[in-house]
């Protein structure tokens, strides 16, 4: 059995290896990749993100049980990616998320890969994309993808998600922090975990108003035609609310096949793809043709002042 | 290419000690690999579990309890049912001398004791990476 037939019969070790081929740009895991992308797209992928400490891995822990349903006969199959930030100065990477999803390891048909940004910003992994793409063609009903911990401007899980959780704590900002642009436009359920500590409700109402003042600021035309977002609570570690978010889940997914976004979501996913594999490779191919004493040369005169950076892009390319 | 070296850190059983695991783990990541660090009390089934799913290059058990003479064959017995008998397995923690040699005879690469330079287990990883 080649590596393809072994992949789509659930053998995770076949899975796991192509997985890191993928991540290491190697040919095999594109090849691999060509032959069996028409298998892909059936998958519900659903993005948690979140600043640091608002619990997030606790809540893929306790959300990804919930989901899988593993007392029923028929569980749900279930993967998760989760990602860590790469150090930039070592280009290592601590990927710790594990430890708070010790529920789902003691259930081994539960995949778990942990991943490091590995120099992208955005909150995802660089290849985290075409991963996806790879446990959708293994059978994953159900992926969720946890990003770094996400201050305000890494919204990238919204171009790769179908529904994106953006997951606050109490006492992590005011009303101000809630309203500045970035990640709470990209959510389509809000949750407030950490919900028994003290100024949850709080937060809760808050993100409530911000939410009203957006319905305010753009009426949508057709009130029956827009999801509106949720402000949901939860205690992540003393699994509380999570039944109610799995059964919004089920709700933003069932609007969002009603609605044709669930098309037009996906294709936002394949545009972010090929947009950024087509500049890595532009970049590459002409990188690798630049003399390297010829960069060497102009980034020595910008920091000598002979020369401004700008003056330097147009030696290497003119306008 | 954009590879890393893929190292899980674990403490399986009941020890509850992991400050060395985490020196070595932050050792690691400072050397630029990415560490997938499990925290405590895991089964050998969950880390070998992990280290499938993970596709680790080499695992690093941290064992202070004096079990290891347990936990560890276990461990190595599962990697070699998963078909991952490449991996680099080695054990930190307080292992007496001829245990480490029944150990290494059983496959683990290297034992380290408490002390041990993380520039030497840097440069151990690094050499066994590169031979495979």
């Amino acid at each position: 059995m080649d590596a393809a037939e072994q992949i789509q019969k659930g053998n995770r070790l076949a899975l796991a290896r192509w997985l890191t081929q993928i991540e290491n740009d190697l040919p095999q895991g594109q090849v691999l990749l060509d032959r069996l992308f028409s298998h892909s797209g059936h998958s519900a992928i659903i993005g948690i993100t979140g600043p640091s400490g608002s619990g997030k891995s606790t809540l893929v822990n306790r959300l990804a049980l919930e989901l899988a349903n593993t007392e029923d006969e028929n569980p749900i199959s279930i993967a998760v990616l989760a990602v860590d930030p790469s150090s930039p100065f070592s280009g290592g990477a601590l990927l710790g998320d594990r430890v708070r999803m010790r529920d789902l390891m003691e259930h081994p048909e539960i995949f778990i890969r942990s991943l490091a940004t590995r120099g992208v910003l955005g909150g995802l992994a660089r290849a985290a994309n075409e991963m996806v793409l790879a446990l959708e063609i293994a059978g994953f009903e159900i992926i969720l993808v946890e990003t770094v911990g996400a201050g305000q401007s890494e919204v990238d899980i919204a171009r790769l998600a179908h529904s994106t959780l953006v997951v606050e704590a109490p006492g992590l900002g005011d009303d101000v922090q809630a309203a500045k642009a970035g990640i709470m436009e990209i959510a389509d359920i809000i949750v407030v975990n950490k919900a028994d500590k003290s100024g949850a409700d709080a937060t809760a109402r808050s993100l409530q108003a911000m939410l009203q003042i957006n319905l305010e600021l753009k009426p949508p035309r057709n009130s029956n035609q827009c999801w509106k977002v949720p402000v949901l609570k939860t205690s992540a570690l003393n699994s509380e609310g999570i039944q109610f978010l799995k059964q919004t889940i089920h709700q933003h997914q069932d609007w969002l096949r009603a609605s044709g976004e669930w098309q037009n979501r996906n294709q936002v996913r394949m545009k972010a793809l090929f947009e950024r594999l087509l500049h890595e490779k532009l970049y590459r191919k002409w990188h690798d043709n630049l003399p390297k004493f010829q960069k060497d040369q102009l980034l020595a005169a910008i920091q000598s002042q002979k020369i401004s950076p700008y003056q330097a892009i147009r030696q290497i390319l003119p306008d | 290419m954009n590879r890393k070296i893929r190292v899980l850190i674990a403490k399986p059983g009941l020890d509850g000690h992991d400050r060395g695991a985490k020196v070595i783990a932050r050792a690691l990541r400072d050397a630029g690999m990415e560490v997938i660090y499990t925290g405590l009390r895991q089964t050998p089934e969950m880390i070998a579990n992990a280290a499938l799913q993970e596709d680790v290059d080499a695992i690093g058990l941290s064992i202070l309890s004096g079990a290891h003479m347990t936990l560890v064959p276990h461990v190595l017995k599962l990697l070699k049912a998963n078909g991952q008998t490449d991996v680099c397995v080695f054990v930190g923690g307080i292992i007496p001398e001829e245990d480490a040699r029944a150990l290494q005879d059983l496959g683990i690469r290297a034992v380290y004791g408490p002390g041990t330079p993380t520039t030497q287990v840097i440069e151990d990883l690094t050499r066994f990476v590169q031979q495979n």
